[in-house]
């Protein structure tokens, strides 16, 4: 099992949710989150002062699925979250040992 | 009671009521204005510091205030007596013009909570509660009432020997309130991380909430400055709301040119500096001087908010920027735009008056500014010998908000429609009443 997480720029969240519907993942979660990379921040202008703000807001996707999933839904993630713009995010992929379905006691993969 | 036969106008008398009440709104509205204007930490610290006043000056206004400010002149226009101290000779019957005095007591008294309130904003996030408490008061009798005898009071030597002009209120409220904001900035020094931290705003649709209170109390300020329901208040509004729109849009002018963007604060920030520049001049310009003293207001006061930065004094909400230099604006431009169709007589230089009251202007303007300011900074230094007015250095750092009030503003650090982590039905303090 792999998780998935993806920061993405919030506004692609749907089509990130849409995307990942359609190829049959069924959940995941989204957390605020902040940070920079190569976009850096921004410039605000309060009464003629700048402040330089560093971190932009974004979105933090985790998803756990299956080995054989991992990549179809790493190139469903990039796709729908592109906009070919700075500032689009990264994927990355770690191992998984164990999951477990809180409700039923499931483990491994019957419990994605 | 036979009203008419005392010369109590019932009209006059309606308007005042209804532009005390105005007025007094305006600190509630300076409140929000400068709550979300301030950090997250301490909005709660800055709403405080507004409302408290509205207490604290009423109480020394009845007591003292009043009757010094506006009682019968005892040294050469300087100051009035204490025959109405505690507001004693005054009764329903009472006259001043053709309302009832007690009404034009407390009309005046509304003016001085505001100036009050209004030095707050220069020391806004780092001044200890219990020093602002001892302040407001004293400084009410200190600076605002004799300098409201100067102006306005039996005698006073700005008004009556000088021959200066100030309809609603330039010298002892903006120019007061300016000088002894930064008077008090010196004394308590930057908030930490001045020139350092992103100081954001941190609630701006709050602070054109307070904005927009603060310009429908103006109307009541303005307007009822006139002290009748009369031709001369109307040209009063008119002017008021024309200078206001001016200075908004001069200050969003400066913006897009300096900065590429015209902002919220910006037309805020405008508005209030083009009605603060109207309150001296709104009942002596015509409406092409209302217009101009907007707008230059709107233009200088957008570069004066940079000036702390140059100069290193942390007048953290910009009182000196848009209160001081906008009242300077206001008060030395009735010397050029004055039309004796307001005035009644006096005409300024546009309009073939020479430079005498321009003259005049800057004289009143020098005067009470030096001593707003000079008498702030003693009374400031003394009440930080005796009771510390900075607040510790762990409050600020923490926020005055939970430090001093033991209150915050927002809810945060919450998972999930916005309850408490861990929240239970039974209210913590309570639980923690149990539990020790």
């Amino acid at each position: 099992m792999k998780l998935i997480t993806a920061i993405v720029k919030p506004y692609r969240l749907d089509e990130v949710k849409t995307a990942l519907q359609e190829i049959g993942v069924h959940g995941l979660t989204a957390t605020e989150a902040s940070g920079y990379g190569r976009q850096r921040g921004h410039t605000e202008v309060y009464r003629g002062a700048e402040y330089q703000v560093d971190l932009v807001p974004k979105v933090r996707i985790e998803v756990v699925v299956d080995d054989a999933d991992a990549d179809p839904v790493i190139d469903a993630i990039v796709r729908a979250a592109r906009t070919g713009k700075i500032g689009d995010g990264k994927v990355w992929a770690l191992p998984v040992e164990t999951v477990v379905r809180v409700r039923t006691g499931e483990r491994g993969p019957d419990a994605l | 009671m036979s009203f008419a036969a005392q010369g109590i106008d019932t009209g006059d008398t309606a308007w005042l009521l209804a532009a005390t009440a105005l007025v007094l709104l305006m600190t509630p509205g300076l409140a929000l204005f400068y709550g979300g204007m301030v950090r997250t930490k301490s909005v709660l610290n800055m709403l405080m510091m507004s409302f408290v006043s509205i207490a604290l000056v009423t109480v020394v206004w009845l007591a003292a205030g009043y009757s010094l400010a506006f009682g019968d002149d005892t040294f050469g226009g300087l100051i009035g007596d204490l025959k109405h101290a505690g507001m004693s000779g005054l009764g329903p019957d009472s006259v001043h013009g053709t309302v009832p005095t007690l009404l034009f007591a407390t009309f005046q008294l509304t003016f001085a909570i505001i100036t009050a309130a209004l030095i707050s904003g220069a020391i806004a996030d780092r001044a200890k509660f219990g020093a602002w408490l001892v302040f407001v008061p004293v400084w009410a009798l200190l600076v605002y009432v004799p300098v409201a005898h100067w102006v306005w009071g039996p005698g006073g030597w700005v008004l009556d020997t000088l021959g200066a002009l100030d309809f609603a209120g330039g010298l002892p409220v903006e120019i007061t309130s300016g000088a002894s904001g930064l008077a008090l900035a010196l004394v308590l020094g930057p908030r930490l991380g001045f020139k350092k931290d992103a100081m954001r705003p941190h609630n701006l649709p709050m602070v054109i909430l307070g904005a927009g209170l603060l310009w429908f109390g103006w109307f009541g300020f303005n307007a009822g400055s006139a002290l009748g329901a009369n031709g001369l208040a109307a040209a009063a509004f008119l002017n008021t709301l024309a200078a206001g729109c001016t200075g908004l849009l001069g200050w969003l002018f400066v913006e897009q040119k300096r900065d590429g963007h015209p902002t919220t604060l910006g037309a805020a920030s405008g508005a209030v500096a083009g009605l603060v520049a109207i309150t001296p001049s709104c009942g002596s310009v015509s409406l092409l001087g209302a217009l101009v003293v907007g707008l230059a207001a709107g233009v200088v006061c957008s570069y004066a908010v940079g000036w702390k930065f140059k100069l290193n004094y942390d007048d953290s909400l910009d009182v000196v920027g848009v209160h001081l230099v906008g009242g300077v604006i206001g008060t030395l431009l009735i010397g050029v735009f004055a039309v004796k169709e307001m005035t009644g007589g006096t005409e300024g230089l546009l309009y073939g008056g020479g430079l005498a009251q321009l003259g005049k202007q800057l004289v009143a303007v020098v005067a009470v500014g030096a001593y707003a300011f000079l008498v702030t900074y003693g009374l400031g230094k003394l009440i930080d010998k005796v009771l510390g007015f900075r607040a510790d250095e762990e409050h600020e750092h923490t926020g005055l908000d939970l430090t001093v009030h033991a209150e915050t503003a927002y809810d945060h650090g919450v998972l999930g429609h916005g309850a408490p982590v861990g929240a239970s039905s039974v209210p913590s303090a309570q639980k923690v009443k149990t539990q020790a």
